[in-house]
């Protein structure tokens, strides 16, 4: 029934048009016919591809970075569970943000507590094996912490540090309850002022790693590409390919596979298959857009995410700007074509009418 | 034979032997169509540019591709796209247009059925153009294949399985189709056969056989009048071009059908810098992957309607199975258009908005084509099940009606 209703509607509205269309004959009968057929194509396009995805793709809550937790407690609520906890954690790991650290002592926390495992080559500890014999160690190669400071929020470094089960959002790979053990340990043991520290020395250490090398004269796209390369390597390619780019990933998708229960995707196309809304979204919070995913949530900053997204842009749709050079030209001969063929056509007809 | 005077120029050479003028006067400078037409009697040349735009993109493409699936996305997506020069301008060309042509093609297709062109002689006219729209339609589907996508593979999975629903024969047809059990490399070997040489060949003799078809019956006009083109082409010739009914194909009709292109190159070449994507399926740039289903499986837009029929019977009737009622149905519409000259009983060759009855299933048919098309993205579930199948009905309802309609008709205008 419903469809019927539909359908006549549609089909009384085109009809009416149509009647309209042809009453209004100080309108050239050709402009009829094509505003006509414009309502009609532009209709089912409209319903095939905004509506459609639209409907397909429902809108998830804006992406959020400041990292407070709101979302987490919203979202929890919303289920009616209890947030305290939840709550309890991030008003923690924002005390921790907001509190002035010591870059001196952090120094020494770092150097007593994560180089163990982590490398920070631009500091001087160099990465202590392979990644095939890290992968073999700890199931996955542990980040290089150079620029770790820079592209990661600070409240989520610190409720990384504190828990980083919880601030990855992968709760649901590693339950509390389960066997598996993720393979970082959480420091909530440590004081609010000693995790500070350790957070303002990755970030003064970050502020020390100078910017890639790039070749003598190379242009703005070149520089850029080469700043986001750096945010992408530091913030993805523990897990992700990126082909196109000759990157391989630091872990095998087999060890990934048994780190987080999936494996983790070529990201060559992903600008393509994704686009930049999506993307930024699903790294934002990947459980809020994919509930269930293995790819936990890395924390980026707005900024870091920009670069990743252009870096993927760079790499996935790399004849952009050759293609937005083009476009106009191309469009502007076939307008002047356009007029030519419009001037020759009136020529012809004028001896016909 | 003849013996040959020595030729003053290139042109007499070829005029001895080639009969060059007169070839050109009977097909161009004296073919005659009638006058009282507007800008729709353009789509047949808009589809041979079109076509021609896909043949020679599509050579092109043919020099870089690997019809391998272990090579095929990345010949696409990394070697034509980014590496190949302009590469990926030709894979948009071909791709954009792939899509557009299916536009043109419903605009000329339903050109026809509102003025009436395919009845009172122009049934083969009809009838060519349907199969050229069967043979595009399979061009289409293998030529989306290729690219060995998410969405390439599992449209593949799904329209060959329809196969599978045939009586007797449908399962060994499928594993003869995709040339194993499963959508597998033979499948898009084969389909690339088919693709960029049988169909080709088939659409080029298809196209050569709708020309000839419009020979004799000739062009329908915008009143669906007949008239003696003889003695209007003698009006033409002797100078009376004001007062004659007919205008020559070239240069008078060319160069009209020459500044509509031109105008919708404009928009077309806009899709192709600008906005491509819904001929370009966003999910298509994900690696085919036979063990990861998408989250929702449709076919190029162009298609919706008639896959909205076939899932439209998504329930048992009659003992019947819902997917059987589904490939019927299907199969219905796919042959349904073929006789629409038969089922068409009023002796009227008018446009739709002058005829009494015809106009009413006209706008209801395109309405339900419209609504078919918009249901067969959506997921069927809920409503959108539930619209699809009376939208299905309504489909075959009005065609099966459709000869008793114009025959009510026929008697309103008092016809034989």
């Amino acid at each position: 029934m419903f469809s019927l209703v539909v359908g006549l509607v549609v089909a009384v509205v085109l009809l009416v048009v149509n009647i309209v269309f042809s009453k209004l004959s100080f309108i050239p009968k050709e402009f009829r016919i094509l505003t006509i057929i414009t309502i009609m194509v532009g209709y089912v396009y409209w319903g095939f591809e905004p509506y459609a995805h639209h409907e397909m793709h429902p809108h998830v809550a804006e992406a959020e970075y400041k990292f407070d937790g709101s979302n987490d407690v919203a979202a929890l609520e919303e289920l009616g569970a209890d947030a305290t906890e939840t709550k309890a954690f991030w008003t923690r790991a924002v005390s921790i943000g907001s509190l002035k650290g010591d870059a001196t002592a952090g120094a020494d926390l770092v150097a007593a507590n994560c180089t163990a495992c982590h490398s920070m080559e631009s500091e001087g500890y160099p990465k202590l094996m392979e990644d095939a014999d890290a992968v073999a160690a700890y199931g996955v190669t542990p980040p290089d912490l150079s620029i770790a400071g820079r592209i990661y929020d600070a409240n989520y470094l610190a409720a990384f540090i504190l828990n980083p089960v919880k601030a990855m959002h992968i709760e649901h790979k590693y339950p509390v309850t389960g066997s598996k053990v993720f393979p970082m340990p959480g420091s909530d043991w440590m004081s609010d002022q000693e995790i500070a520290d350790m957070v303002a020395y990755l970030q003064s250490a970050a502020k020390k790693v100078p910017a890639p090398e790039v070749e003598e004269g190379a242009s703005d796209f070149e520089i850029a590409k080469a700043n986001n390369k750096q945010v992408f390597e530091a913030a993805c390619v523990r897990c992700h390919s990126m082909s196109y780019a000759g990157i391989d990933a630091h872990t095998s998708a087999e060890a990934i596979a048994t780190y987080i229960g999936a494996t983790p995707p070529d990201l060559s196309q992903y600008i393509r298959s994704r686009g930049a809304e999506y993307l930024h979204n699903f790294i934002n919070d990947p459980q809020r857009k994919l509930a269930g995913t293995g790819m936990p949530r890395v924390g980026l900053t707005h900024d870091a995410e920009k670069q990743v997204v252009e870096y993927m842009e760079q790499i996935g749709d790399s004849k952009k700007q050759e293609r937005e050079a083009l476009g106009p030209i191309v469009l502007i001969y076939l307008t002047i074509l356009a007029v030519f063929a419009l001037l020759w056509k009136k020529q012809i007809w004028k001896k016909l009418h | 034979m003849a013996e040959f005077e020595k030729a003053n120029s290139v042109g007499e050479w070829f005029d001895q032997r080639l009969n060059v003028k007169g070839f050109w006067r009977v097909m161009m400078t004296e073919y005659w169509i009638p006058k009282n037409i507007n800008f729709l009697w353009a789509m047949g040349a808009l589809l041979a540019m079109l076509f021609t735009l896909l043949l020679v993109t599509g050579i092109f493409l043919l020099m870089y591709y690997k019809p391998d699936v272990n090579m095929a996305f990345d010949s696409v997506n990394y070697t034509i796209m980014q590496e190949v020069a302009y590469g990926w301008i030709f894979r948009n060309i071909h791709g954009v247009g792939a899509s557009v042509v299916f536009l043109v093609i419903y605009i000329h297709m339903f050109t026809g059925i509102y003025y009436g062109s395919y009845k009172k002689g122009r049934e083969m006219i009809w009838l060519s153009g349907m199969l050229l729209f069967v043979l595009f339609s399979a061009e289409g589907f293998s030529g989306y294949m290729l690219p060995w996508g998410q969405m390439s593979y599992w449209a593949a999975y799904v329209i060959t399985e329809i196969f599978g629903g045939i009586p007797f024969i449908g399962d060994e047809l499928v594993i003869w189709i995709r040339g194993n059990f499963y959508v597998a490399d033979a499948t898009l070997t084969r389909f690339f056969m088919l693709h960029v040489l049988l169909i080709p060949l088939a659409i080029l003799g298809a196209i050569v056989f709708h020309f000839y078809t419009l020979r004799f019956p000739h062009v329908n006009n915008e009143e669906g009048e007949f008239f003696d083109y003889k003695e209007e082409s003698e009006k033409y010739l002797a100078g009376d071009k004001k007062e004659s009914k007919v205008i020559a194909f070239w240069p008078d009709f060319l160069s009209k059908d020459f500044m509509v292109i031109s105008i919708f190159m404009i928009f077309f070449f806009y899709l192709v810098f600008y906005h491509n994507s819904f001929a370009m399926d966003p999910v298509n740039f994900d690696k085919a992957d036979g063990l990861k289903t998408p989250a929702h499986i449709y076919p190029e837009w162009y298609f919706l309607w008639s896959y909205e029929v076939l899932r439209g019977f998504f329930f048992d009737m009659f003992g019947i199975s819902g997917k059987s009622l589904g490939l019927i149905a299907f199969g219905f519409a796919q042959a349904i258009f073929f006789v629409l000259p038969w089922l068409d009983r009023s002796p009227m060759v008018k446009p739709a908005s002058q005829r009494p009855v015809f106009k009413y299933w006209f706008w209801l048919m395109m309405a339900d084509l419209f609504v078919l098309t918009i249901f067969g993205k959506l997921p069927p579930t809920g409503v959108n099940a539930w619209v699809g199948f009376y939208s299905s009905i309504t489909f075959i309802v009005l065609f099966l009606a459709l000869p008793f309609l114009t025959k009510i008709e026929a008697k309103m205008a008092g016809g034989k």
